[in-house]
């Protein structure tokens, strides 16, 4: 069946188990799709000042024109008011969750309200229906996927993005998993689900789009240059071959790695070959997979074979191991062998909770404990200890279940525990979002603290930092490109372009892949506008809702540890937020 | 050289559905309801995949069903669809127990693999590839 045009919103009310569909051209035409369109969405959507928590807090899909149509555009894009940070929330998601809501013929889901009972939707083209996910609720999230992928005969080929225990139990970094292996993982999307009572969402593709006749060949022609481009050439090699963990022992090498909650950037060599993607590969790849229509197979998924029972009775477990997660809750836990950095991210997944929101708590209270800050009566008799892969398994579970006041905060985040109970000067979190991996210099903590998500793929500071080392430059020159390129990252989770293809896509081909389906009178200028204008519409929610540059808390340890460039100085980095802060207002957006 | 399509080493397929999306392409199409190819997981990803395509039997089952003749042998193995004689029976889907005659819901005909290797020039990986007969 054709699909209709990418303009179709489907509006889902929890509340009154209602649909309906509009025409958003007027959205689509301006800002593309996917981040553009959901912010717009967002703002009409959420009102100010709202409990994240609240029926009132919408939640939003949101794919773009080249969704199923080009390589590597494979991201859906979700927004909603964050209850981890209390403003923006954002997080992308591939697996073949683009693809299915465009091919069931929308370019966005709006969901609002909150349901009486636990449900789940399943949407297969036209149809939604609302399913009582009661006898599902408190599962993990693999089993949740297992159960729906029998359950629902929807044809064709679907996506199923559920949540795990942490999102029915409101911790505010839960997240939502698609495919198994794939996440909506930053910002809380998990809780936001848990709290509208919805467990999971089937989506089936059951339509194609039509090419414009007359645009066929021309279409042919820049999809085979772009694929081309993908797979001939060595812009995306690195994320097929050792994925994203390939990079992890060279970032330690350089010192730009935080280690045991930044007690050092750079963990002893016996630990980074042993948290190496080298090692990983060698020791427990299984198989590379990738997400619908990207022939590049960036995901990592590894066999942990393991005795757990006497008499032989073993498991084996396919476990997805990334950059992040091995540093999240391998290098900062201070683990000291791949198999219990695998154990972990498995223990994490299940109860589907953001991984860099719960190794960067965990390590907090690690060192919290060590200092006296908390003891076995906050950790409910947990010795928390750098390396204890037993101990760590038992704390995600008490995250989850919170059988104390401390567990209750710590699954607030860890800006919020640590307002609690002290400490903040080591606990690592930006705008209230748990840091990445990356202590590389100045760039990169610019970008953690005025990044519209605190999200280290905001503007890759970690990137800029690397090409910097050895050079002369001005503050004002690296806050000014660290905006450029954020701007530009809108075009591409408008398109939506995955960022690990941000090398393929370049404006030039943004612009004849958009022409070649039809898309005309766009020039790089317009794109660089409309880039500057969506961007600027996400900062402006933020503020809506409370943010303020100027009381931005920069947790101390990180002036402590040397980077690549030497010591950081706060001053330097309170600099950096006035200039940034002076940039995007002088720079207002054109009409948002 | 007749050329039949052949799944070369599946443990080598990622999933990308890059064969399904080139299939439909060929219908000015983006997406896969014309797919005569389809990739699944083999009960759960970490299992791997399944790539379902039209394996050119020899002494092929569909044909043996057709009540109208609109599929017939082709030279050296496989099926070719004569749409116009199809009253779209749906018996040849059935008698394909590798489940590779796919259904156009708009046409309400069966679709069939023409053996034209589109979807393994698109199969970068080298999990299916055309074949000599």
């Amino acid at each position: 069946m054709k699909a209709e045009e990418l303009n179709r919103v489907l509006y889902v009310d929890l509340t009154k188990k209602d649909i309906k569909v509009k025409d958003r051209t007027d959205l689509f035409d301006k800002y593309l799709g996917g981040s553009g369109v959901a912010i717009k969405l967002l703002d009409e959507e959420c009102p100010t000042g709202i409990d994240p928590l609240s029926a009132a807090n919408p939640i939003i899909f949101a794919v773009g024109p080249l969704t199923a149509l080009y390589p590597s555009a494979s991201k859906t894009v979700a927004m909603f008011k964050s209850p981890l940070t209390g403003n923006l929330g954002e997080s992308h998601c591939g697996g073949r969750s683009a693809m299915a809501i465009r091919l069931a013929g929308y370019g966005a889901i709006v969901i609002t309200g909150s349901s009486d009972i636990l449900l789940y939707l399943v949407i297969e083209g036209d149809k939604v229906k609302f399913r009582d996910a009661s006898s599902i609720g408190g599962m993990d999230a693999q089993t949740v996927g297992r159960i729906l992928r029998e359950a629902e005969t929807g044809s064709g080929v679907r996506t199923i993005i559920r949540t795990g225990r942490a999102g029915g139990k409101l911790v505010r970094y839960a997240c939502a998993v698609s495919e198994t292996y794939r996440h909506f993982g930053r910002l809380g999307l998990g809780a936001v689900m848990g709290s509208k009572n919805l467990k999971a969402l089937v989506i089936s593709a059951d339509k194609s789009v039509e090419i414009p006749k007359d645009k066929m060949k021309e279409y042919r022609k820049v999809y085979d240059e772009i694929h081309d481009v993908v797979v001939k050439t060595d812009a995306m090699e690195k994320y097929h071959d050792l994925g994203t963990a390939g990079k992890l022992y060279e970032m330690n090498k350089l010192g730009g790695m935080a280690h045991k909650n930044l007690e050092s950037a750079s963990a002893p060599e016996a630990i980074a070959r042993e948290l190496s993607g080298e090692n990983f590969a060698n020791k427990f790849l299984s198989r590379r997979i990738s997400c619908s229509h990207c022939p590049v197979g960036c995901v990592h998924l590894a066999s942990l074979r393991e005795l757990y029972a006497p008499g032989h009775y073993f498991k084996t477990t396919t476990i997805p191991y990334d950059n992040e997660p091995i540093y999240a809750v391998g290098f900062m836990l201070g683990m000291e062998h791949a198999e219990d950095c695998l154990r972990l991210i498995d223990a994490v997944d299940s109860v589907a909770m953001d991984i860099i929101s719960t190794g960067v708590a965990l390590a907090w209270a690690t060192e919290a404990y060590a200092k006296g800050l908390i003891t076995k009566a906050h950790t409910d008799g947990l010795d928390l200890r750098w390396g204890d892969v037993q101990t760590y398994l038992a704390a995600i579970e008490k995250i989850v279940e919170m059988p104390t006041e401390f567990y209750q905060n710590l699954a607030m985040g860890v800006e919020h525990a640590s307002s609690v109970y002290g400490g903040q000067d080591y606990a690592l979190a930006f705008g209230g979002n748990e840091m990445p991996a990356y202590h590389t210099g100045i760039a990169c903590y610019i970008n953690n603290l005025t990044g519209a998500r605190h999200s280290h793929l905001d503007s890759a500071g970690y990137t800029l930092d690397q090409k910097l080392i050895g050079k002369e430059f001005s503050i004002e020159e690296v806050v000014k490109s660290l905006i450029a390129e954020e701007e530009w990252r809108q075009i591409l989770s408008s398109l939506v372009v995955c960022f690990f293809a941000r090398g393929v896509y370049t404006s030039e081909r943004v612009l004849k892949a958009m022409a070649a389906i039809g898309l005309e009178n766009w020039s790089p200028e317009k794109l660089e506008v409309v880039g500057r204008d969506i961007h600027r519409a996400k900062m402006n929610f933020k503020f809506r809702e409370g943010f303020e540059l100027a009381k931005l808390r920069i947790p101390k340890r990180i002036f402590e540890v040397p980077t690549p460039h030497g010591l950081l100085k706060e001053e330097d980095l309170r600099k950096a937020i006035e200039i940034y802060g002076g940039i995007i207002s002088a720079q207002k957006s054109s009409d948002f | 050289m007749v050329k039949k399509l052949a799944v070369l080493d599946v443990n080598k397929c990622i999933g990308c559905m890059e064969c399904m999306f080139a299939c439909t392409r060929r219908e000015g199409r983006a997406g896969f309801d014309k797919s005569a190819i389809r990739v699944r997981s083999a009960g759960g990803i970490e299992r791997g995949f399944v790539v379902v395509v039209c394996r050119a039997c020899e002494y092929p089952p569909c044909v043996k069903v057709c009540p109208t003749d609109a599929l017939r042998l082709r030279k050296g193995g496989g099926v070719i669809l004569n749409k116009d004689k199809c009253i779209g029976c749906g018996f040849c889907a059935q008698a394909c127990i590798m489940g590779a005659i796919f259904w156009d819901d708009e046409l309400d005909k069966p679709i069939v693999c023409k053996y034209c290797g589109d979807c393994a020039d698109y199969c970068v990986h080298n999990a299916i590839g055309l074949v000599d007969v």
